[in-house]
């Protein structure tokens, strides 16, 4: 005996071990709470799906953090692998965790109540009465008791009856956790079959639903972009409402509503109905819904060469800055002899020039005004992608002032026309509409979240607040009353999971429903004791 | 009546509110203070400590059937309001909770009134900024706590509600107050009245578990200890646990529930019902961290001391949400008006 053999753990008890590490109560806990911790630095950092701009500019800010944060994922920290470990550890560990569980409920909805034990009356909750009537009337009388206040009820010998309600708490547990379960698939199944864009659209102008359309357009892994239904909505008109009663302290020109008016047709060129799109108020197509998330100002620009010929007119799209729709944007006319000319700056609803430069002190287009600048060059030199909003000045040269170094500004109020030095022509502004910023989404995964979301609550309702109990009752002949009619001993014990303050009251509940005070003999134990027997 | 009087009104009731809940504090704070027998004045440390000894007989002497075992104390039965518990009261500590008591139901009546004099001069739920939002929820906390009184004896709970409750309108009339104003255009749907009033109960059910979770705390530091306390005079730790458990079983539902409906909210609004704004996040944590205390307190081999924290955690993230979030974080839920 001078060694002790360990037990050897091959690999499959190592992998039991860690089974069972992974699917404790106590390990979904550390997850739960590590979760919650890793949940709060995409609320704290700005997150690049989210606000990409805002996420660049942080990363600028601070070269060494910025780096060193977005390498370890925080600025995508809900698309993140460590964030994604803890919620699958979770959800793995939840499963490893239910289904066993699931198991033992489903056999113990098919099992009778154990054996009521010799001496229920030992219990943490009891009670113990003699009554009238012989031991079989009595129990009779319990079983009927106990099955109005929908016991399941059993018997495992002549003399007891075992009774035990409360299984919708299992149930509902079970619910929950599998319900959790569900709305994942529900995201899941949103991510993959999905998809999501956006598009400016002018007063005026029509939309039709096919990808080349979009100005974004962001389809899940497993969506056809070319199997889009091309439903088209054309935009008529665009009300935009602010608050303009300056008696409202710090709320003058603040949003009050939004609505566009649209025409939509189901097919190109089919009949079309009038919808409004509001904020609250989607318009639901037979491919994708369509909110309305932004809108802004499109002056109405025309650019004439030094004949007078059109060489551009659109309302072109600027984007607003503040609240006041201070606006930037651009102007490109590729078409312009000699060289492409391109006007950049901002555009400005009720424009005025402070100290700072031109701004805008009012949403609504009161007094429209554009500042711009003059380039000439080349405007898309190597034919790459760029932003409509702004221009490529890596080919352009800055018009100046006529004999100075100053550059060319051009302020020019709405109905004005401004030649442009050098004969190169001349632009107007004649007048200023509207666009709807329209976002068009499908998500057929939200179904299934939203119903698993409303079974996990209901499960969670009942694991909450259903109670598992189970009450024995044992009954033997006493003493016989003076005139020698039967009496019976009955004596009754409560079992309750977890602590349960209710287990006494309804005991005495259920003993006073049987033996009404009128029937109880004089020896039995009034309600009064049971603050006595339930601790 | 004017939109203009209908708003002085309402101030007017708010501060009257903020008026009678102090007294009902100090009252209450009385309550707690004379519910102590007189303390000792003998300066000698040895006098003292007889006296204390001394004290300590007289105070157990008059309980029926002496002390029960693990430190239970009988001033308090939580359940119901046993009258023998009252006659062991000093006179003056059971006026102090009667008038208590009379206070924080007028202060509730007239903080009620100010809020819904609120309502009426905008037209809508006042549930649109933080201002709005601090006296509805204060309002449902006081509506809470009296509601609750009348079926147990909660007088030993009267302070650590009122006191919140003040920092909270205090806050509100000093830091968050705006304007009546119209809603932005987003915050204009039904969702609205749903979502937050939801929202605002349950934040207001789980600071109330919170204040009973911390006096479980506490108290379970003072049980078997030999220290004076008026906690002393406070249910039992393990009838303060329950409690609070049971305030957290109705509102982590609710909870839950704000957070779908939040979810369906912005799905109609934003386009997506869930966008991991700051204050969504913010939502989800508050939910992870109540349902890490719910399985807490059902996984063996924990402490229940350490399932209170985790609750008391989830309220640090409450806090958080609404004080932190709203003012500072840039999101789609910078309602605040700040």
């Amino acid at each position: 005996m001078s060694e002790v053999t360990q037990p050897q753990l091959g690999l499959l008890g190592w992998l039991r071990w860690m089974w069972r590490q992974l699917t404790s109560m106590r390990t979904a806990l550390l997850l739960l709470l590590l979760l919650a911790i890793a949940a709060v630095p995409g609320s704290t950092f700005p997150q690049r799906s989210i606000n990409a701009t805002r996420t660049a500019q942080w990363i600028a800010d601070h070269p060494t953090a910025g780096k060193v944060l977005d390498r370890l994922g925080f600025f995508e920290v809900y698309a993140s692998p460590w964030f994604a470990a803890i919620y699958l550890l979770l959800f793995v560990s939840l499963v490893g965790c239910v289904l066993p569980r699931a198991k033992v409920h489903w056999k113990a909805l098919r099992t009778r109540p154990p054996r009521a034990p010799k001496h229920p009356d030992r219990l943490g909750a009891a009670h113990v009465v003699t009554v009238d009537g012989s031991p079989d009337q009595v129990l009779e009388q319990w079983r009927a008791a106990l099955r109005r206040s929908r016991f399941r009820v059993d018997s495992h010998d002549e003399s007891s009856v075992s009774a035990e309600k409360g299984y919708l708490k299992e149930t509902g547990n079970l619910l929950f956790h599998l319900a959790l379960i569900g709305i994942i698939v529900g995201v899941g199944w949103g991510h993959v079959f999905g998809w999501k864009g956006d598009v400016i659209l002018p007063e005026g102008k029509t939309f039709a639903n096919t990808i080349s359309r979009y100005d974004t357009f962001a389809p899940g892994p497993s969506v056809d972009v070319n199997d889009l239904t091309p439903w088209t909505v054309t935009l008529t008109r665009l009300d935009a409402v602010f608050e303009d009663d300056p008696a409202v302290k710090g709320q003058l020109g603040m949003p009050r509503d939004f609505t566009a008016h649209v025409d939509y047709a189901r097919d190109p060129g089919g009949a079309a109905t009038l919808e409004t799109i509001k904020v609250n108020h989607p318009l639901e197509t037979t491919d994708g819904t369509v909110f309305l998330l932004g809108n802004g100002y499109a002056p109405h620009i025309t650019v004439r060469d030094a004949t007078g010929t059109v060489i551009y007119s659109d309302a072109t799209p600027f984007l607003a800055q503040d609240n006041n729709y201070k606006s930037v944007g651009a102007v490109k006319v590729p078409g312009a002899t000699p060289k492409d000319l391109g006007f950049a700056g901002l555009f400005l609803p009720t424009g005025t020039i402070t100290s700072h430069g031109p701004t805008s002190i009012f949403p609504q287009p009161l007094d429209p005004y554009l500042a711009l600048t003059v380039f000439e060059g080349e405007l898309f030199p190597d034919g790459a992608p760029q932003s409509v909003y702004s221009l490529d000045t890596s080919h352009l040269t800055q018009l100046t002032q006529e004999g100075t170094s100053d550059p060319l500004r051009l302020w020019i109020k709405k109905g004005q026309t401004m030649e442009l030095p050098g004969g190169r022509g001349s632009i107007t502004f004649d007048g200023v509409d509207r666009w709807a910023g329209l976002s068009i989404r499908t998500d057929p995964g939200k179904s299934l979240t939203l119903a698993a979301a409303l079974l996990a609550l209901a499960g969670l309702i009942a694991m909450l607040t259903v109670r598992r109990r189970r009450v024995f009752v044992r009954v033997s002949e006493a003493q016989p009353g003076p005139d020698g009619s039967p009496r019976t001993l009955v004596r009754v014990g409560g079992l309750a999971k977890d602590d349960d303050e209710g287990m006494g009251e309804v005991l005495t509940d259920l003993a006073e429903r049987v033996h009404p005070r009128t029937s109880t003999g004089p020896s039995a134990a009034r309600p009064k004791d049971r603050r006595t027997t339930d601790e | 009546m004017s939109d203009l009087a209908l708003a002085q009104l309402s101030m007017a009731s708010l501060y009257s509110a903020m008026g009678v809940l102090t007294l009902a504090m100090l009252a209450y704070a009385a309550h707690l203070a004379w519910l102590l027998p007189a303390r000792s004045e003998a300066k000698d440390l040895k006098a003292a400590q007889a006296a204390h000894a001394a004290e300590r007989q007289r105070e157990l002497a008059p309980v029926g059937g002496g002390p029960t075992a693990g430190g239970e104390h009988p001033a308090y039965e939580v359940g119901d309001a046993s009258t023998e518990a009252h006659d062991e009261e000093p006179l003056r500590a059971r006026k102090a909770a009667g008038i208590a008591g009379a206070l924080s139901i007028l202060g509730t009546l007239l903080l009620t009134a100010a809020v819904v004099l609120r309502g009426l001069e905008v037209h809508r739920m006042p549930l649109g900024n933080m201002f709005e939002f601090a006296i509805t929820g204060a309002m449902f906390v006081m509506l809470a706590y009296t509601g609750w009184s009348l079926r147990r004896d909660l007088r030993w709970l009267g302070v650590f509600i009122t006191g919140p409750v003040l920092i909270t309108l205090g806050m509100a009339v000093t830091v968050w107050y705006v304007d009546a104003a119209e809603l932005m255009p987003s915050l204009k749907s039904y969702w609205l009245v749903i979502h937050v009033t939801i929202a605002t109960i349950a934040m207001a059910l789980f600071g109330i578990g919170a204040a009973i979770n911390g006096l479980y705390l506490w108290q379970d530091r003072v049980e078997g200890g030999t220290t004076r306390s008026f906690m002393n005079r406070l249910p039992a730790a393990r009838q303060l646990e329950k409690l609070a458990y049971g305030l957290h079983v109705i509102a982590f539902p609710l909870w839950t529930f704000t957070v779908i409906a939040g979810a369906i909210w912005a799905r109609q609004a934003w386009g997506s019902y869930w966008n991991w704004d700051p204050k969504e996040v913010w939502s989800f944590v508050i939910w992870v961290v109540y349902a890490a205390y719910l399985h807490a307190r059902v996984t063996s081999g924990w402490r229940r001391q350490n399932a209170a924290m985790i609750a008391l955690a989830g309220f640090a993230c409450i806090i958080v949400n609404y004080g932190i979030v709203n003012v500072f974080f840039v999101g789609q839920h910078s309602y605040s008006g700040l």
